[in-house]
């Protein structure tokens, strides 16, 4: 334990000495795809909202593939087989991006989270009590600013709960970010597993890191449910 | 009383000198080698269950250079080094690398061979296993492997970009894709693995990882007899460097492989 912890500890935190590898990975793969699939979530969970098959038709074809493959699966797909086709290699734009292997890793975790929060706010947005925005067209809101003061911000709060699942659920799905050499915390512990033979040292100070990240996000949400949430406290 | 206990030591003594004599003697009729015939394409049983392989090639040729029977002898490799302590072979022949706790139970002859670690690179690169040759390239290698060691304790201080795989069948994936310029494993593994299969047809070794001060890639290959058999060990030195002499250690070698497997550099570094 002395000795992987002498050996591994900034491995573990920050860098191996040449990129960013453990935590900061891990915490940086975290918050980018969480990052990018709140902002693709936010406008596709308007649309799965709409009356227009033609609207919602792809946004729910989207939710229904990436929500019914497994994730790993998808990053094999993005990392191996997109940078695998031939289009791909010789536009010099996407072979920049997807000859990266963080790229792919952030892309495919962006969407699959993307995924499963669009279904979240779909869901909050959908069960917004008719008096709210009742009230919002008595006030003779637009559509558009209905969405934007009302609907909205009643459907965040509402479905922050459930949210915060999904960033705890996407933060242990960083795991399988070393199938595209990503080095994360689990790749560290491997090093370290490989060096001396330790399972439960290596792997043990892993879950460790992963519980503190976990535990830190726990106390974060719950700070902001008290707070955005307060209106709804029984 | 002593008339008669003397000559009875006297005869003892001297059946006991005479013994170790008759033994050694009777080695170099015949060499029987210790074989674990599971890892081809060193040393395998063929259909018929005959022993074949390099290892086995090269056996024989020992044999033939100190014009003796050559008999083989299957044994498990974990229970190999008893066997040979047992008496059940004279040496062991079986894909055994020196290391130092073998080492301090039994005796190893030189260098029979080296599973060298090769680059493998696309054909025309030029690309060579030094850091100068791969500076800001990106070179994969398996996670967990001497060649990941390797990599990062020589060529990632230079600038090489090293990237590590769950396996090695991603490294060739990725090289296959471009994402590599280069990658680093054992040299028959690329060979039998990639080089030699049809996805392979683009690419070549780039040579040997020969530089290794710190001795990160370990030992060679050789053959092991008991430590009091100094004789014999004698005999089958002198038979490789005879094999090497006359070019039959060349002829055998290019019957299995396309590259050198014999590393005499790394056989001088090593004490």
């Amino acid at each position: 334990m002395i000795y992987i912890l002498e050996h591994y500890w900034r491995a573990f935190l920050y860098t191996d000495g040449y990129q960013m590898t453990g935590l900061a990975m891990t915490l940086w793969l975290l918050v980018i795809s969480c990052a990018i699939g709140f902002c693709l979530a936010l406008p596709l969970a308007i649309l799965r909202n709409a009356k227009n098959p033609l609207l919602w038709g792809p946004v729910w074809l989207y939710g229904f593939i990436f929500r019914g493959t497994p994730l790993y699966v998808q990053l094999l797909l993005i990392y191996t087989g997109v940078y695998g086709l031939h289009f791909v290699r010789e536009t010099p734009f996407l072979a920049g991006f997807f000859r990266s292997a963080l790229n792919c890793t952030l892309l495919s975790f962006a969407l699959n989270t993307g995924a499963y929060t669009t279904e979240i706010f779909y869901g909050a947005i959908r069960d917004t009590a008719f008096g709210e925005v009742e009230a919002g067209r008595a006030f003779g809101m637009s559509r558009a600013m209905l969405y934007r003061r009302i609907i909205i911000p009643s459907a965040l709060r509402r479905a922050l709960p459930m949210y915060s699942n999904e960033v705890i659920l996407m933060l242990h799905a960083t795991t399988l970010a070393f199938t595209a050499t990503v080095p994360d915390i689990l790749k560290i512990a491997n090093d370290a597993y490989t060096a001396t033979y330790a399972p439960f040292d290596a792997f043990g100070l892993a879950a460790l890191i992963y519980l503190c990240i976990s535990f830190a996000l726990i106390y974060l949400f719950r700070r902001a449910e008290a707070r955005f949430l307060a209106h709804l406290a029984v | 009383m002593n008339k008669f206990i003397a000559p009875a030591l006297a005869a003892i003594f001297a059946l006991g000198a005479a013994l170790p004599q008759a033994a050694s003697a009777k080695t170099f009729k015949e060499i029987k080698f210790g074989v674990d015939a599971t890892y081809p394409p060193f040393e395998s049983l063929s259909p018929s269950g005959e022993f074949q392989g390099f290892d086995i090639d090269l056996g024989k040729a020992i044999c033939a250079e100190l014009k003796v029977k050559c008999v083989f002898v299957s044994q498990s490799f974990d229970g190999i080094i008893p066997a040979l302590q047992a008496r059940k072979f004279d040496a062991i022949l079986s894909s055994m690398t020196v290391t130092p706790e073998r080492a301090k139970q039994i005796a190893f002859s030189s260098e029979m061979y080296d599973e060298p670690t090769s680059l493998v690179v696309k054909k025309g690169s030029g690309l060579k296993p030094t850091a100068e040759s791969l500076k800001g390239k990106t070179v994969g290698v398996e996670a967990g492997t001497i060649q990941e060691t390797y990599a990062k304790t020589y060529w990632q201080p230079a600038g090489v970009k090293i990237v590590s795989y769950q396996g090695q069948d991603q490294v060739y994936a990725d090289l296959l894709s471009g994402r590599l310029d280069a990658s680093l494993q054992d040299s028959v593994e690329a060979d039998y693995g990639f080089l030699k299969t049809s996805k392979g047809a683009d690419y070549e070794f780039g040579g040997n990882a020969t530089y290794d001060p710190k001795d990160v890639l370990g030992s060679y290959i050789a053959i092991g007899v008991r430590k009091d058999e100094t004789e014999l060990l004698k005999k089958i030195d002198w038979a490789i460097a005879q094999m090497h002499k006359d070019g039959t250690y060349d002829k055998i070698q290019s019957k299995y492989f396309n590259f050198s497997i014999y590393n005499a550099e790394a056989a001088k570094q090593t004490p």
